[in-house]
């Protein structure tokens, strides 16, 4: 140990024992895995209230305010249509595009925003993080709660667009909330994941957003994969089938839509089974890398 | 509480703390701020590591100038390549570029203390706060403290963005209270910061207050709460007259309140009005630590000189 100071009250020198006799505690140490996810319940007010915040606080400036929480997905859908529905053809072979194209964009943007969002979390909250002690899995967590007021308001325009091309409610309709209640617990997964590592460097915000793309073309958001990849290996279509994005698209897709190839009777059950694997072990694995840091985040 | 703490320090420890259990105990505290860190470096055990990080890192950019001089014909591309390429090999003993903010400073604090923190600027006093706050963590060493030491920093952010009320609920839930309690105390928060006394500020965007008037609501926020360790930054020296005198007044309230206070000041004038044992820090070290009177006759020579 270098001593470069000098000390005149030195505590004794096993201070430890003399903190233990007083019922002091390690400042900032991490607690138990339990305790953590106690104090994060603690905060489930000011989780609400800070995404409330935050997501009012975006438009705050801009002229049409609030009505681009509803614009951005609806340009976002025509943006795609344009290209690949008018352009590029990949329409084909796909009845009712116009409903496959937006439920498969609105449901990816659900997915892709979080993880960009979840990636700042912590590197962008700096300030707040040196000022104020409370768990630090309440950043991401409060992105993905402001994304989820983003999906909800797109799954109503979602629903006007579907409606509108004679795809009318149906009891298939309710499997909506399931299929988005496990997209959120894979999405929060994935958000903590990513604020981990975007919290030492910014490499990880630079490259996401091609992973993040590549992913997108990769799951059937614009057209159906198994078509456009019919001369892959077996298992290459077996993995973009089962990879959690497409999952969770062809889930609504089913829900939604009744088309030939979309109806609620054509679900085979093993997808619901895929779609919760997802979602527990996204949680799970991503919940406890970002805890094994708690101590780190802030450092720099 | 003068004549206390000089008996603590007459006497021997064991009395002081039968008199007073301690609070905080600060244990041979070393802080190391990383920047550009790469996830590979700095997970040693060993103290004065930083000093030597810190020559073996200044060579390193030595030696990268010189070959850099050498190789100036090529573009700046090949360049940057070059030293992104030469970086990754070394960067795992190098771990990026570092600051050592605190070398080895240990202290402890016993119930009823008020304690000042001085040292010219860059000496390691908001960062020694933030440590025992548990909001910076340690290279070596340990913070031992009593419940959850709370800082009031006057630099806490807030959201620029959001009207003043609505800040106010913000920073209460995150300090942990129910939505009832915040609701119930933002009326007396919004009065206490004195910001609707040049009209209904309290319902504007943060970006529209006045410095000041930013300063105050944050104290006035960070103030609403009882804590066992205190800590207030600087907050003394924001504000006007006015608010200077009710902030005053705020903290002696919840100093008798809390277990131990802790105040970084750039006045000596309120560091002598409120603390009775000063520490005193010089670039991160622990140059004096004793009675308000002694420590500040000694830092005000060394000032003056």
């Amino acid at each position: 140990m270098a001593q470069d100071g000098i000390t005149r009250d030195r505590p004794d020198p096993d201070s430890a024992d003399l903190a233990a006799r007083h019922g002091l505690s390690v400042s900032g140490a991490r607690p138990g895995l339990v305790e953590y996810i106690r104090r994060l319940w603690q905060h489930r007010y000011f989780i609400g209230e800070f995404a409330r915040a935050r997501s009012s606080a975006k438009y705050t400036r801009a002229r049409l305010g609030g009505l681009w929480f509803v614009l951005t997905p609806l340009l976002n859908a025509a943006v795609y249509y344009l290209i690949f529905g008018l352009l590029l053809g990949t329409s084909r072979g796909v009845a009712d595009f116009v409903s496959f194209l937006v439920t498969g964009v609105f449901v990816f943007t659900f997915t892709r925003n979080t993880v960009t969002s979840g990636v700042k979390s912590i590197s962008g909250e700096r300030g707040l993080i040196r000022a104020l002690h409370f768990p630090r899995a309440v950043l991401p967590i409060t992105q993905v709660t402001i994304q989820l007021r983003q999906i909800a308001i797109s799954m109503v325009v979602l629903m006007v667009i579907v409606v509108a091309r004679g795809n009318f409610p149906d009891w298939g309709w309710l499997l909506v909330v399931p299929v988005l209640v496990l997209q959120l617990l894979f999405n929060t997964g994935l958000a903590m994941w990513a604020a981990r590592l975007g919290s030492k460097s910014t490499d990880a915000a630079q490259w996401l957003p091609f992973v993040l793309r590549a992913w997108m073309y990769g799951s059937g958001v614009l057209y159906l994969v198994e078509d456009r990849a019919a001369n892959a290996p077996a298992w290459v279509l077996n993995l973009l089938d089962m990879q959690p994005a497409a999952v969770y698209i062809d889930l609504m897709r089913f829900a939604l839509m009744n088309t030939e190839n979309f109806g609620t009777e054509y679900l085979p059950a093993h997808v619901w089974l895929l779609a919760l694997g997802w979602a527990l072990l996204s949680l799970f694995a991503g919940f406890v890398y970002f805890y094994r840091a708690e101590e780190e985040y802030g450092r720099d | 509480m003068t004549d206390v703490s000089e008996q603590a320090q007459q006497s021997g420890q064991a009395e002081a703390e039968q008199n007073r259990p301690p609070t905080v105990i600060v244990d041979n505290l070393h802080i190391v701020y990383r920047l550009r860190g790469s996830a590979a470096g700095g997970k040693g055990k060993g103290g004065g590591k930083g000093k030597a990080e810190l020559r073996a890192q200044a060579a390193a950019a030595r030696q990268e100038q010189q070959q850099e001089r050498r190789r100036s014909g090529r573009g700046r591309a090949s360049r940057a390549l070059r030293r992104l390429t030469g970086r990754t090999d070394a960067s795992e003993k190098k771990g990026g570029r570092t600051v050592h903010a605190i070398k080895g400073v240990s202290f402890t604090a016993y119930r009823g203390e008020a304690i000042g923190v001085i040292g010219s600027n860059g000496s390691g006093k908001s960062t020694i706060l933030r440590a025992i706050a548990g909001l910076m963590p340690a290279e070596a060493g340990r913070v031992y403290t009593e419940g959850q030491p709370s800082l009031l920093g006057v630099n806490a952010a807030l959201m620029n963005d959001l009207s003043g009320e609505r800040n106010v609920i913000l920073g209460c839930l995150a300090m942990g209270m129910t939505p009832q309690e915040a609701y119930e105390k933002r009326e007396d928060i919004i009065k206490f910061s004195g910001i609707n006394e040049k009209g209904d500020f309290s319902s504007l965007p943060m970006r529209a207050y006045s410095s000041g008037m930013a300063a105050r609501l944050r104290f006035a926020i960070a103030s609403a709460k009882n804590h066992d360790v205190l800590m207030i930054d600087e907050a003394l020296a924001t504000g006007d007259r006015k608010f200077r005198r009710r902030s005053e007044a705020r903290i002696r309230e919840l100093r008798g309140e809390a277990g131990t206070v802790f105040l970084v000041s750039h006045s000596n004038k309120s560091i002598r009005d409120t603390c009775d044992r000063v520490l005193w820090l010089e670039s991160g070290s622990l140059v004096m630590d004793g009675p308000t009177d002694e420590v500040l006759e000694a830092y005000e020579e060394f000032m003056n000189g």
